[in-house]
């Protein structure tokens, strides 16, 4: 890469934390007009990388020049005087605070908030429905994610590095998102891009960076590669992409097969690998919670939750721990009222084997897992139950892609054996890629797509755009 | 040992020289000689057989007891800083029973005032409990304020019904003979320590044995993911935890009744049900942890009168030394959080 116009270069960076290497001499640079994806999978050192450029995390090791000047970006702050911002991952702003509060603190100017409108001059199109005067915590998820590009834009960044921002969202508003992106950089800006979706960096980047291990193993234009060639860098070995034909591969039940659930007024049968799709807030949530609440009544009812370390996990707790949770009355280590720990514990070597859990022991604490190990334990656990039933929502959300294909076929094993599998996603493609019949929620109600709808139609219903095309037989 | 059980016996005893060092500045800044009060101190809690037993392990009895009481709850998330309003409520009672049981046979007798010292306690909590469980009230704030109607409830019973028959002073009659706890010879340590301890080990069993004990710990480190596993009927296992936590710390004011002073009267506690929580805390909410941190408060206290005695310090001055230990366990516990989640950005860094 020419340096001479280079608005951001990390050369040479290192990092190690205590044993784990998270990078080892890496490269990366931003210029000014181009959109620049971080690909790689968990714990290859992506968001490791961002959080040294934006001041977050010191490197060991290596050399940030910032237009051509070599700098020492001590802290957050710091990065902000020289034009760097940040869009975590997870949302950084106050709830109970205004959109305009927020962003008058992430600006620094919290005396001029009385006054009415935002000092500092934000793009229209990111500000569009952004009520500046509303509490942070009565926006949607889309809307608290523009909050955070404008808090990053009103310090006047030139350069913005973007952690995961699509994660959240639905297809729809991952495009809104990448047009702000774009615009962003059209008007000078350099932008960071982290993303695990393929898709994405064929829709919006320019040049692309893949990861592994800490290393680089790509860096370069976009154009002339493929997603085979990416996923090559990024796995360093061949893996099942789980896109076209998978659908074929999908479990029949036979007709025969008993009705054990109802989702909205859709009758569903063991055996079924169900796709619902929607955009968040629909009621596909309470749908599904409703099903899950039935446990017992329906056969045992197994739920892998949206949210992994509040809802499906105590991070806290050690990986035993954690399987045992919700099934501490299992014959297999309940001994009257007492539970034999060496028996969960020698059960949970075997799913670390089985599920190929990435872990140093059973007492290791789930915190410590990586995203996709956590989801492991979670999906282990759930199957442990031997369900009638298990509902998966948004089951790979913020997966790799190799930790996806495996969730993925643990899901079509599930339906192949009798159980009736509900696989709620945000992400269209895997709702379309997994589920042999697709439901889609809007605003409460439930319509069945066609078969074999394609991406076009769905999402069309996803928006009320169009019903349920077709009448649900009984 | 496993790393992560020896790190909080580091942490403790780095806790307890930090406390003793700040005492001991404290007391050099305001004119006294830490050596000779520091030596005194220790004088006062280990410096005979019969200091150790029948000042440090006599204070250390209700602090044990009323520690796994709130380790109890604690354990389960839920905050019960109500310990020293049910030791009341287990007192007042006991005290009740203690005075009809005359001619009892002495085990019934000591049964007797245990057992209802300990429904006392469960009473006491009981209505916390219906308060969080059905309108959400934290029981933070509800257990704490019936500290002080308990107290006055005391006031009450011993200027009242439960006066001594002379009717001179605040104070209730003396116990019956069967009531009380038989000593150690040459002490004044009662009976009560054995139960104590009984207690501490049976608790550490069920704390890590059994279903309950677990249901228990998981409902305090991840209620959402208890409620959602589908299992554990969450809010089932928070009154349980605090309907027992009354009953350790009712059976605290029993003990306390039938083993040290045998009558009731105003200001019976220093303040047992408050260090109680600086006793659990600093033991990690750990059964046996808390013997130990137990003794070692007892001892703090006990060491405060000697070096009252003996180097004219006020013995408040060791409540210095106590605020300084726990500052500084807590303040170890947000380093090691700290560190912990540095370690987990490392392992998950995409």
């Amino acid at each position: 890469m020419s340096g001479e116009r280079a608005s951001l270069e990390l050369l040479g960076i290192s990092k190690a934390f205590g044993s784990v290497h998270a990078l080892r001499g890496a490269d990366f640079s931003l210029v000014p007009g181009k959109v620049h994806a971080l690909l790689g999978e968990n714990g290859a050192g992506k968001s490791t990388l961002l959080h040294i450029a934006c001041g977050m995390i010191p490197p060991d090791a290596g050399v940030i020049r910032v237009r051509n000047a070599e700098t020492v970006i001590r802290s957050p702050r710091a990065a902000r005087a020289l034009g760097i911002g940040m869009v975590h991952q997870h949302f950084t702003s106050i709830g109970a605070l205004t959109v305009r509060e927020n962003i008058a603190l992430s600006v620094g100017r919290t005396d001029r908030v009385v006054d009415g409108r935002t000092e500092a001059d934000l793009p229209r199109r990111l500000m569009a429905g952004l009520p500046e005067a509303a509490r942070v915590e009565s926006l949607s998820v889309v809307l608290r994610q523009r909050l955070e590009i404008a808090k990053a834009l009103a310090t006047g960044a030139s350069i913005l590095l973007l952690d995961e921002p699509s994660a959240v969202l639905a297809p729809s508003e991952v495009d809104e998102l990448l047009i702000l992106v774009r615009e962003f950089v059209d008007a000078g800006g350099a932008a960071a891009l982290i993303t695990h979706k393929l898709r994405e960096v064929f829709m919006a980047a320019d040049r692309v960076t893949v990861l592994r291990h800490g290393v680089v193993t790509f860096s370069g234009a976009v154009a002339g590669q493929t997603e085979e060639t990416l996923a090559l860098a990024m796995i360093g070995e061949g893996v099942e992409r789980g896109h076209d034909g998978e659908r074929q591969a999908a479990p029949i039940p036979s007709e025969s097969a008993p009705v054990v659930a109802r989702f909205g007024d859709v009758p569903l049968k063991a055996g079924e690998l169900v796709g619902i799709a929607a955009i968040e807030g629909n009621g596909q949530q309470e749908l599904l919670r409703r099903i899950a609440r039935g446990d017992g009544a329906l056969g045992s009812v197994a739920l892998v939750p949206e949210d992994r370390t509040t809802e499906g996990l105590i991070p806290d707790l050690s990986i035993t721990e954690n399987l045992v949770l919700g099934l501490d009355e299992d014959p297999q280590w309940a001994r009257g009222r007492r539970l034999d720990w060496a028996r969960a514990r020698s059960r949970t070597g075997e799913l670390i084997e089985a599920f190929r859990i990435r872990a140093e022991s059973p007492d290791a604490p789930v915190r410590s897992l990586s995203g996709g190990n956590q989801q492991k334990v979670v999906l282990a656990r759930a199957l442990e139950r031997r369900p009638a039933i298990l509902i998966a929502e948004n089951p790979t959300r913020g997966l790799d892609i190799r930790a996806t294909a495996f969730v993925h076929a643990q899901l079509r094993a599930a339906a192949a054996a009798g159980v009736l599998v509900l696989v709620y996603s945000t992400d269209l493609d895997e709702v379309l890629d997994l589920g042999r019949r697709v439901l889609v929620v809007h605003a409460g109600r439930v319509a069945e797509a066609p078969r074999g709808a394609g991406r076009r139609l769905v999402g069309d219903m996803l928006l009320g755009i169009v019903r349920g095309a077709t009448k649900v037989e009984p | 040992m496993s790393r992560q059980s020896v790190t909080p016996v580091i942490t403790a005893l780095a806790a307890l020289g930090a406390g003793i060092g700040v005492l001991a500045i404290g007391l050099a800044a305001s004119g006294y000689d830490p050596i000779l009060g520091l030596g005194a101190l220790g004088r006062g809690a280990f410096g005979s057989w019969y200091n150790f037993t029948s000042a440090t392990l006599v204070r250390a009895v209700p602090l044990i007891l009323l520690g796994l009481g709130v380790a109890l709850a604690f354990r389960a998330g839920a905050l019960n800083v109500g310990a020293e309003g049910q030791f009341y409520a287990g007192a007042i009672v006991a005290t009740w029973v203690g005075i009809h049981v005359a001619g009892w046979p002495s085990a019934l007798a000591i049964g007797a005032v245990w057992g209802a010292a300990a429904v006392a306690g469960v009473l006491w909590i009981a209505l916390p409990v219906l308060l969080k469980v059905r309108f959400g009230v934290l029981e933070v704030i509800s257990t704490l304020l019936l500290n002080f109607v308990a107290e006055a409830a005391v006031s009450y019973a011993v200027t009242g019904p439960l006066q001594e028959a002379k009717r001179i002073y605040p104070q209730s009659d003396p116990i019956a003979a069967a009531a009380r706890l038989p000593l150690l010879p040459g002490s004044r340590l009662h009976g009560g320590i054995l139960l104590t301890v009984l207690l501490a080990a049976a608790l550490w069993f069920l704390f890590t044995r059994t279903r309950w004990g677990f249901r228990l710990k998981a409902v305090g480190l991840g209620p959402e993911a208890a409620r959602v596993s589908g299992r554990i009927p969450v809010k089932r296992v928070i009154a349980g935890a605090l309907l027992w936590s009354g009953a350790l710390a009712g059976l605290g004011g029993g003990v306390e009744i039938s083993g040290v002073t045998y009558t009731l009267f105003q200001n019976l506690s220093p303040g047992y049900g408050f260090t109680a929580i600086a006793v659990a805390l600093l033991a990690r909410l750990h059964p046996l942890g808390i013997v130990a941190t137990g003794i070692l408060f007892g001892a703090i206290e006990a060491g405060a009168q000697g070096m009252q005695r003996e180097a004219g310090v006020p013995a408040v001055a060791v409540q210095v030394a106590e605020a300084t230990i726990i500052l500084a366990v807590l303040l170890a516990e947000v380093l090691a959080r700290r560190s912990a989640a540095r370690t987990v950005r490392a392992e998950d860094p995409a």
